[in-house]
């Protein structure tokens, strides 16, 4: 593809360098360590789930009673292979006889390693054959019904309530969304524990438990067949539990997931050891299920100037790019974000937007772009609302954006009415069948505001991944390089659920994904 | 039915303010705009009761204008109207803040004049609400829409606490750095959490004993001044305020008071 913009290829090649080793040093320190929601995880591929008479989750008193009786540090996977060989019951079994207290942690033995690795790789099999299933059927979907071309029409549901969430959802989708996203209730991200069951109340969203995604799942598949359309589902694999969301996510065949490898740390407070160990884990989760995962840098724009502030997301879609790699994702699976979020009064904006759609598009050729909708500016003027929305759905239709989350005329009013996300979506399927191939029409001057202003952006984020490669991510983040957001190596939410591995250490799903992953 | 009508309608030619109605392009033609969306399948009987609706909600003259399935049981309408009905505009009694903002200048100059120190306002996004943007757009060096943020003033010192902050987190922390000013931001205000959230930071402001010491202050795009008085704050500040409006505000009151409390001495 050529250039539209003149982009300087050599300034590309020297940022996604700069990011591979500011990613690999951290990559190392994650190698080392687990969390107790990457061994809450490895309980849930043991097929654990459930909850106590407080309901409080299976996992969580599987990993606390293996903290108390420090056998946590070999790994959940090392307990459940002595568990099952010593007892012969299954894993949910004894996960049950541990919340009764009736589980005699001082009389486990010690087997060898080659019984425990071949009852592991047994067990390891059939998890992920699970996985494997769900992932073919979406292959049989998309081969009968066929994938979208241009676009995918992305429309959020909050209403608190699952069963409300769908009727919302189907709905949607007969007016021609491609993707639905189950938006989570306030304060779930933070969260230790993920929530059990079907539920029906939640503020600005709804719970994410498995039986939820299952729900929604159903529905999705039941109305896609009566459109003859593959509809995608997303949620968010963010917060204390991101691994935990991932597999429960990929047992339940979700398609896409809100999956970033910094926006714990910068905008939930979560401690960023704790944070880049468990998006480790949650994402090669969501590379082996054939996820799409979406990056949150638009957020740095509600928080930052987006004009003065554009090279840090591209600078941290580079960042991000490198840890998904890290993590065996593809290219196609690879949403990056970036939002459409500047100054309405600022001259020009129109045109800087064009630009750095168009940049994006031409560095990350191949990674299905997540473009984000105003809603900084938004006032609660809705019909000012819905020209801001027109001209968000034309950059898309011009730099071909791919997952493009429709804007809303209520936004700064409400969770979204029926009406509202009909409204958008009329408006955007309008542009998107109006401009189908302007783009390919159009070429961009060569010394012109957009090709400078696309140099400039990429200068500074280079400048940046520099500064950032020198210091060290940690030390960086600490100084509030992204979204001026300062967060401290050992300060925020989570990091007591943090241990370095044992020399005996085993995660054998992490192993066997990322195996067959490379092999792929 | 055509939205066109070519009769002749009779309207009060003047503006009389005991008798206000809506204006369309006419003085007191009452024309209003509704929208909403009904739980039945677009038919003409539900077509006859979106225009029945609107006449419930005291509209005369319906036009449906459109009508959109938007599932098989939802239909969408948008309809015009005449509103029959008026209020005395003269009989509402107004609570909102009438100040006339200062600028960033002003105001420091003010502060140095009449309070001689920095004022110190620890702000947050309370309770579960993960929003940022309103307190940001308070606090924020940049500030929103040109206006700049109260950490760019030099007579304020700010303490920005973020989002997801426990009420009795914020309340401790505006305790120890000593605080004149508690600014709390509510943007998620589904099934009305907002308020059960702004009235446990009163309750516990209260419980800390230093209710009278502080001035306690909402915003987000859903509080009134009204309604933050009505739960026990001194302001609230609503869509359309900035960091100006309230910075005059803070200044205004804290003289206010410093004098109230002079002259009782």
């Amino acid at each position: 593809m050529d250039s539209k913009l003149n982009i300087d290829r050599s300034l590309i090649k020297a940022c996604r360098k700069s990011a591979k080793k500011i990613s690999q040093k951290i990559q190392k320190y994650i190698d080392v360590h687990s969390t107790i929601a990457v061994e809450r995880t490895v309980c849930r591929f043991f097929g654990v789930d459930g909850v106590d008479e407080y309901d409080v989750p299976l996992p969580n008193i599987v990993v606390e009673a293996l903290t108390e009786n420090e056998l946590l540090e070999n790994g959940a996977a090392d307990f459940f292979a002595r568990a099952i060989l010593h007892t012969e019951l299954t894993p949910q079994e004894i996960a049950q006889q541990i919340s009764k207290y009736q589980f005699e942690f001082k009389e486990l033995p010690q087997f060898t390693s080659k019984e425990k690795s071949e009852l592991l790789k047994k067990q390891t099999s059939s998890s992920l054959n699970k996985i494997q299933i769900r992932k073919s059927q979406r292959d049989t979907y998309l081969n009968d019904f066929g994938d979208k071309n241009g676009p995918f029409l992305y429309v959020i549901v909050a209403t608190g309530d699952i069963r409300e969430d769908v009727t919302q959802a189907v709905a949607a989708a007969k007016q021609g969304a491609d993707v639905i996203a189950v938006i989570r209730t306030t304060g779930q991200s933070l969260l230790d524990y993920v929530p059990y069951g079907e539920t029906h109340e939640g503020f600005g969203g709804t719970y994410a438990t498995q039986e939820n995604f299952k729900i929604m799942r159903s529905a999705l598949d039941e109305v896609g067949k009566e459109l003859g359309r593959y509809i995608r589902l997303c949620n968010y694999c963010s917060g204390l539990c991101m691994p935990e969301i991932a597999v429960m996510g990929a047992f339940e065949r979700l398609d896409m997931m809100l999956n970033d490898a910094l926006y714990g740390i910068l905008f939930r407070n979560i401690n960023m050891k704790r944070t880049l160990i468990d998006q480790y884990f949650s994402r090669v989760i969501n590379a082996y299920a054939g996820v799409i995962i979406n990056t949150g840098e638009d957020n740095y724009l509600t928080t930052s100037d987006a004009y003065d502030e554009a090279h840090t997301v591209l600078a941290s879609q580079f960042i991000n790019e490198q840890f998904a790699l890290n993590a065996g994702l593809k290219e196609n699976q690879m949403g990056l974000g970036h939002a459409f979020e500047m100054e309405p009064s600022l001259k020009n904006s129109f045109v800087y937007e064009l630009a750095q759609a168009q940049m994006i598009r031409e560095i990350f050729p191949n990674a299905p772009l997540k473009y984000m909708p105003p809603t900084k500016h938004k006032t609660g003027d809705v019909f000012m609302a819905n020209v801001q929305d027109a001209l968000f759905n034309m950059i898309t239709a011009v730099t071909g954006q791919k997952v493009h989350l429709l804007g809303m005329l209520t936004e700064a009013i409400h969770t979204p009415f029926m009406s509202d996300r009909a409204l958008s979506i009329e408006n955007a399927r309008y542009i998107f069948t109006a401009m189908e191939d302007l783009g390919e029409e159009i070429s961009f001057k060569k010394d012109g505001i957009m090709a400078k202003r696309a140099d400039e952006v990429l200068t500074k984020a280079n400048n940046l991944l520099h500064e950032i490669e020198a210091k060290g991510l940690f030390d960086s983040l600490s100084e509030g390089v992204f979204a001026e957001i300062k967060r401290g190596e050992n300060e925020g939410r989570g990091l007591d659920g943090v241990f370095k591995k044992s020399k005996y250490y085993v995660n054998p799903f992490i192993e066997q994904m990322r195996k067959e992953l490379e092999e792929e | 039915m055509s939205g066109y009508s070519t009769d002749k309608k009779e309207f009060d030619k003047e503006l009389n303010l005991s008798n206000l109605r809506p204006y369309g392009d006419t003085l007191n033609d009452g024309r209003v705009q509704t929208s909403f969306t009904l739980p039945v399948n677009n038919c003409e009987k539900s077509t006859e009761a979106a225009k029945l609706l609107a006449n419930k909600m005291g509209l005369s003259d319906v036009v449906v204008a459109q009508v959109k399935p938007l599932d098989d049981d939802f239909t969408f309408y948008v309809l015009y109207g005449t509103f029959k009905d008026s209020i005395d505009y003269k009989s509402i009694e107004s609570v909102a803040i009438e100040n006339h903002a200062m600028s960033m200048k002003e105001t420091d100059e003010f502060v140095k004049e009449n309070i001689g120190r920095k004022i110190v306002v620890v702000g947050a996004s309370t309770g579960t609400d993960a929003h940022t943007v309103g307190i940001d757009a308070i606090m924020n060096m940049k500030g929103y829409a040109g206006h700049y943020g109260l950490e760019r003033y030099d007579m304020i010192e700010t303490h920005n606490m973020g989002a997801q902050v426990a009420n009795i987190d914020f309340v401790r922390y505006a305790v120890d750095c000593k605080a004149d000013v508690l600014l709390v931001s509510q943007t998620v205000t589904q099934k009305d959490v907002h308020i059960q959230n702004l009235t446990q930071l009163v309750e516990m402001v209260e419980a800390e004993g230093i209710r009278e010491k502080v001035l306690l202050i909402c915003g987000g795009a859903r509080i009134s001044h009204r309604l933050a008085k009505e739960l026990g704050y001194d302001a609230g500040f609503g869509s359309g305020k900035f960091a100006d409006d309230v910075a005059t505000y803070i200044a205004d009151e804290m003289s206010d008071r410093k004098n109230i409390r002079r002259n009782s001495i």
